[in-house]
C-alpha cells in the first residue's frame, strides 16, 4: 500500500477528534478575546495576537501582563519564553512533515500543543500528517472565531470589572499550569516560581518577576542536567 | 505602542515554531534544552498565577482574586473545562464585589 494515502475511515477518525479539540478550543479563545479586552487592547490587537501568534499560553501571557499594568515589552518577553515549547514540537514533527517549501512555513505555524498530541498519536506518517493539518485549520477557524466573539462581547460591557474579568486571568494560567503538575518537580518548580515572583514584586517594575524566574529556571534546568 | 509588541512577539512565536521545524535535530535534541525548555512554561504559568492574583502593579493585596482562584483550583481538581474553570473564577469575583 502507498504509505502516503490513508484510509476513509481514518481519515473520518482524525477530522472528527480535530473538530473536538477545535470546537473546545474555540470556547477558551472566547475568554481569551475577553480577557484581552478587558486589558485594554483593541479588538484588532486582540484578534491579531489570536491570527498571528497562535499560542494560547503566549497570548495569554502577553495581554495578562498589559492588564496588570506592566510595559508590553515585558508581556512579549514572556510570551515569547511561553514559547520555546513550541520549538521542542516542531523537532518532534519535523520527520512527519515536509522539511522544505513553503507548506513547511504554513505548518510552522500550527506547531502547538494540540496539532502536536494530535499527530504524534497516529499509526503512520501519513495519517500523522492528516491528522495535523485536520487540527490546524479547524482549530485555527474555531480559535479566531472564539476570539473574535469574546473581543466584541467585552466591548459591549462598559466596566469588564464587574464582571470580574479581572479575576479571570489567574484562573486560565492555573487551567494552562495544572496538567502539567504531573510529575514532583513541576510541583516543587511552580510553588518556587510563584514565591520567587511574589518575593521580588515590589522592588522590580511590574512584568520583570517573570523575567527573573525565567532566568532562573533556565539556570536550574541546564545546571541540574550537568549531573 | 502596544502594535510593536503584538507584533514582534507573535514574530519571535513563529520563528520559535519554525526553529524547531528547521533546525538541525542535534540541536534540540541537546539534553540541556530537552531538560530545561519543558521547565520554562511551568515556573511562568505559576509565577504568573501568583502575581496576577496576589499584585496590583508593585503592591502585594489580598482581594477577591484570591478567593476566586480558590475556586478555580476547585474546579481544575474537579477536571472542568476550561471555559468553567475561568467563568467560575470571574463569577465569584463578581459576586464577591455585590456583596
Amino acid at each position: 500500500m502507498d504509505s502516503r494515502r490513508i484510509s476513509t475511515r481514518a481519515q473520518r477518525g482524525a477530522v472528527r477528534d480535530a473538530l473536538g479539540i477545535a470546537i473546545a478550543s474555540g470556547a477558551y479563545a472566547v475568554s481569551f478575546g475577553a480577557i484581552s479586552t478587558a486589558a485594554g487592547l483593541s479588538l484588532l490587537q486582540t484578534c491579531a495576537l489570536s491570527v498571528l501568534m497562535f499560542t494560547g499560553a503566549s497570548q495569554f501571557a502577553l495581554v495578562g501582563i498589559v492588564g496588570a499594568g506592566g510595559s508590553v515589552w515585558a508581556g512579549a518577553a514572556t510570551a515569547a519564553l511561553l514559547g520555546s515549547r513550541n520549538a521542542l514540537y516542531g523537532l518532534r514533527l519535523s520527520s512527519i512533515l515536509d522539511r522544505s517549501g513553503l507548506r513547511r512555513l504554513l505548518a510552522a505555524h500550527f506547531v502547538i500543543d494540540e496539532t502536536t498530541a494530535m499527530a504524534i498519536a497516529r499509526e503512520s506518517p501519513a495519517e500523522s500528517r492528516f491528522a495535523f493539518w485536520a487540527t490546524g485549520v479547524a482549530l485555527f477557524f474555531f480559535w479566531n472565531l472564539g476570539t473574535l466573539i469574546g473581543a466584541i462581547a467585552t466591548h459591549l460591557v462598559p466596566d469588564p470589572k464587574v464582571l470580574g474579568l479581572d479575576a479571570a486571568p489567574p484562573a486560565a494560567f492555573l487551567a494552562l499550569l495544572a496538567p502539567r503538575l504531573r510529575a514532583r518537580e513541576a510541583m516543587a518548580i511552580a510553588l518556587a516560581a510563584g514565591v520567587v515572583a511574589l518575593a521580588c514584586l515590589p522592588f522590580v517594575p511590574a512584568g520583570i518577576p517573570l523575567l527573573i524566574v525565567a532566568v532562573l529556571v533556565a539556570l536550574f534546568g541546564v545546571l541540574r542536567s550537568r549531573t | 505602542m502596544i502594535w510593536a509588541g503584538v507584533l514582534v512577539a507573535s514574530a519571535s512565536c513563529y520563528a520559535l515554531k519554525l526553529a524547531g521545524l528547521s533546525l538541525p535535530a542535534r540541536v534540540l535534541q541537546d539534553a540541556r534544552v530537552q531538560r530545561t525548555v519543558p521547565l520554562v512554561p511551568v515556573a511562568l504559568l505559576a509565577a504568573l498565577v501568583a502575581t496576577q492574583t496576589f499584585a496590583t502593579g508593585q503592591h502585594l493585596v489580598l482581594d477577591v482574586r484570591a478567593a476566586a482562584l480558590g475556586v478555580a483550583v476547585v474546579a481544575v481538581l474537579f477536571r472542568a473545562p476550561f471555559l468553567v474553570v475561568v467563568g467560575a473564577a470571574a463569577a465569584t469575583a463578581a459576586l464577591l464585589r455585590l456583596l
